[in-house]
């Protein structure tokens, strides 16, 4: 469902969901709670990977495990050099974890992480989760 | 795919809550 806001036409709006800088697109849930947030311009894909991260985050605020891995799974097999790449990695392990309490699939995530986002700062997160 | 742009805030949050489906807002500044 999509709303457009233009700081000249709809003024009010900007200041009803905070935005103080264009362009930025907010993704709220079909409540109207906010959940997720890109400020500033991207190139396409990096737009088109958030966007998709977006609809994960808001399946997984939903608590609908399946739902949220499934779309943070689609995240990495559209966009994989993506900068979204690595936290839908994360956030699926997440997901998998949360829909079957099988805690080793969080066992899993750190070398996942040095195989393919060594780098990244959710690799940092991860590295509790080290047996 | 021509994009139907909602333009008013308190509709599209009523529409998305019935549809039961995201709501994305677009913030601009540019030139139309």
């Amino acid at each position: 469902m999509p709303l457009e806001a233009h700081i000249k036409e709809h003024p009010k709006n900007f200041h009803r969901f905070d935005a103080l800088w264009t362009p930025s697109v907010i993704i709220l849930d079909p409540n109207g709670k906010e959940r997720f947030r890109i400020e500033g311009y991207l190139p396409k894909d990096e737009f088109r990977a958030q966007l998709e991260l977006a609809l994960a985050r808001v399946a997984f605020m939903s608590k609908d495990w399946k739902d949220a891995e499934r779309r943070y799974t689609e995240v990495l097999e559209h966009y994989p050099e993506s900068k979204a790449a690595p936290e839908a990695l994360y956030w699926k392990g997440v997901s998998l974890y949360k829909g079957t309490n099988d805690h080793t699939v969080l066992g899993e995530l750190p070398g996942q992480f040095q195989e393919k986002y060594p780098d990244s700062e959710w690799a940092l997160k991860t590295a509790a989760w080290v047996h | 795919m021509k994009v139907h742009w909602l333009t008013d805030a308190d509709a599209a949050l009523a529409e998305a809550k019935t549809q039961k489906k995201p709501l994305l807002i677009d913030f601009s500044a540019a030139p139309a």
